[in-house]
């Protein structure tokens, strides 16, 4: 088997360190050991495929999944997952996770004091397209308080969970919307040291999707890592 | 073209919300040749259970192959073999899971590599996942293992599976502390 070509690494600053002390959580589950530098093997750069049988047609629209249409202002959130290296990556599974308008989690131990919307349950999932797109219909999520740190709000945010074309390139990740002023107080959201890297946690408004009378939209793209050339390309 | 790649960021307590539609603890079926369960307990830093993490396992079939293109040798794969799993923890920390030990598969400078399974932990307060490897025991393959190799040998056998009876293997996580488990940067 020829050598494999493996997936460029992070640069310091690039992603969130595990201990992070403003984020409390990373104390007592971050490794406390150094970490052991993996070479990419076959193991690392194969990983799960998915197909239409793992998504339904409707998954990526929120706002269908129950009798009326849930609470809060309709949006839009489209964009595509491309690598490092420019290319998109077709077919990759796209799962979404959110809170309602008010704040607040279909979920047994979110006991935050916001009411539940009974049509919204805040989950979605599809595959990207040929070229690399996806899009959700969903309900802009409201901001909500954690116990972290004195007044602790987190900012308005939809998660994703991607999987790309080898296991060593999942990714999950938080959406947040342009402006919002919570971003500067969070520390999930802060985690990350680079600005620019940072940067890409923010969707765009996006006024070309938005649709008149119906709902705003936003642009999220999504870049994996990229791959090294292979030996035959160097 | 070189675009910066999106930050990862933490799962979050409530993932189970948006991950659980895709939830898969039998890799293959209980009664399949070989099948046996995999289980175990997810320990913090204080030895406290973790009650809100997702494993997710990779790994290649009996036959050594991975179910994906990348891998372009011709050996046999079990029909609706796919090799992934998403099993969370319990109330206790606790996970378990079915599946076959894999082949052995090839490694970095033509060596082959002992028989594994790729594990990946999300949880709340980990801003990255982590991976990390299970082996198995009474596996010979283990002493030549280019990975297993550049771990400093006290802490190589946080990765290896412990017999739990037939068809049965135990494998823990500890986040931190003095059994910490091997984790890559990856």
């Amino acid at each position: 088997m020829p050598e494999i070509a493996g997936y460029r690494r992070a640069w310091f600053g690039g992603q969130p360190d595990y201990l992070y002390p403003p984020y409390t959580s990373t104390t007592l589950r971050a490794p406390g050991q150094p970490l052991v530098l993996l070479p990419h093997t076959l193991s690392e750069v194969t990983g799960p495929l998915f197909g239409v049988e793992d998504v339904g047609a409707a998954d990526n629209d929120l706002t269908v999944q129950h009798q009326a249409a849930p609470l809060g202002e309709r949006i839009i959130v489209s964009g595509r997952v491309l690598d490092a290296n420019g290319r998109v990556v077709p077919r990759a599974l796209v799962e979404i996770w959110q809170c309602n308008a008010a704040g607040r989690y279909a979920h047994k131990v979110d006991n935050h004091d916001a009411p539940l919307d009974p049509n919204f349950t805040g989950c979605g999932r599809m595959l990207t397209d040929a070229e690399g797109h996806y899009r959700f219909v969903t309900i802009k999520p409201g901001a909500y308080p954690w116990r972290n740190h004195y007044n602790a709000w987190r900012p308005g945010h939809i998660h994703f969970s991607i999987f790309g074309q080898g296991i060593v390139t999942r990714l999950v990740t938080q959406m947040y919307f342009p402006g919002d002023p919570l971003l500067a107080y969070d520390p999930i959201f802060n985690s990350t040291a680079d600005d620019k890297a940072r940067q890409r946690l923010v969707a765009q408004f996006d006024w070309e999707n938005t649709q008149p009378e119906w709902a705003l939209a936003y642009r999220f793209d999504i870049i994996l890592r990229g791959r090294e050339a292979t030996p035959m390309e160097r | 073209m070189s675009l910066i790649p999106t930050p990862s960021q933490t799962v979050g307590p409530y993932f189970s919300l948006g991950l659980d539609a895709l939830n898969k603890t039998e890799l293959c079926a209980p009664e399949a040749p070989g099948a046996l369960t995999l289980s175990g307990q997810l320990l913090d830093g204080a030895g406290a259970p973790v009650a809100d993490a997702v494993l997710e396992i990779w790994q290649a079939a009996r036959s050594g192959r991975y179910a994906h293109p990348e891998d372009r040798r011709e050996l046999p794969l079990e029909k609706d073999w796919k090799g992934f799993g998403r099993v969370p923890t319990d109330r206790e920390g606790r996970f378990s899971f079915t599946t076959v030990k894999p082949g052995a598969v090839p490694g970095p400078a033509a060596q082959m590599q002992a028989p594994h399974i790729v594990v990946l932990v999300g949880m709340r307060g980990l801003l990255r996942h982590l991976m990390t490897r299970i082996y198995f025991p009474d596996e010979p393959a283990n002493e030549r293992d280019p990975i297993l190799a550049m771990v400093p040998l006290a802490r190589r056998p946080t990765l290896v599976a412990q017999p739990a009876g037939p068809k049965a293997l135990r494998w823990n996580i500890n986040l931190q502390g003095p059994d910490e488990t091997v984790f890559f940067s990856y």
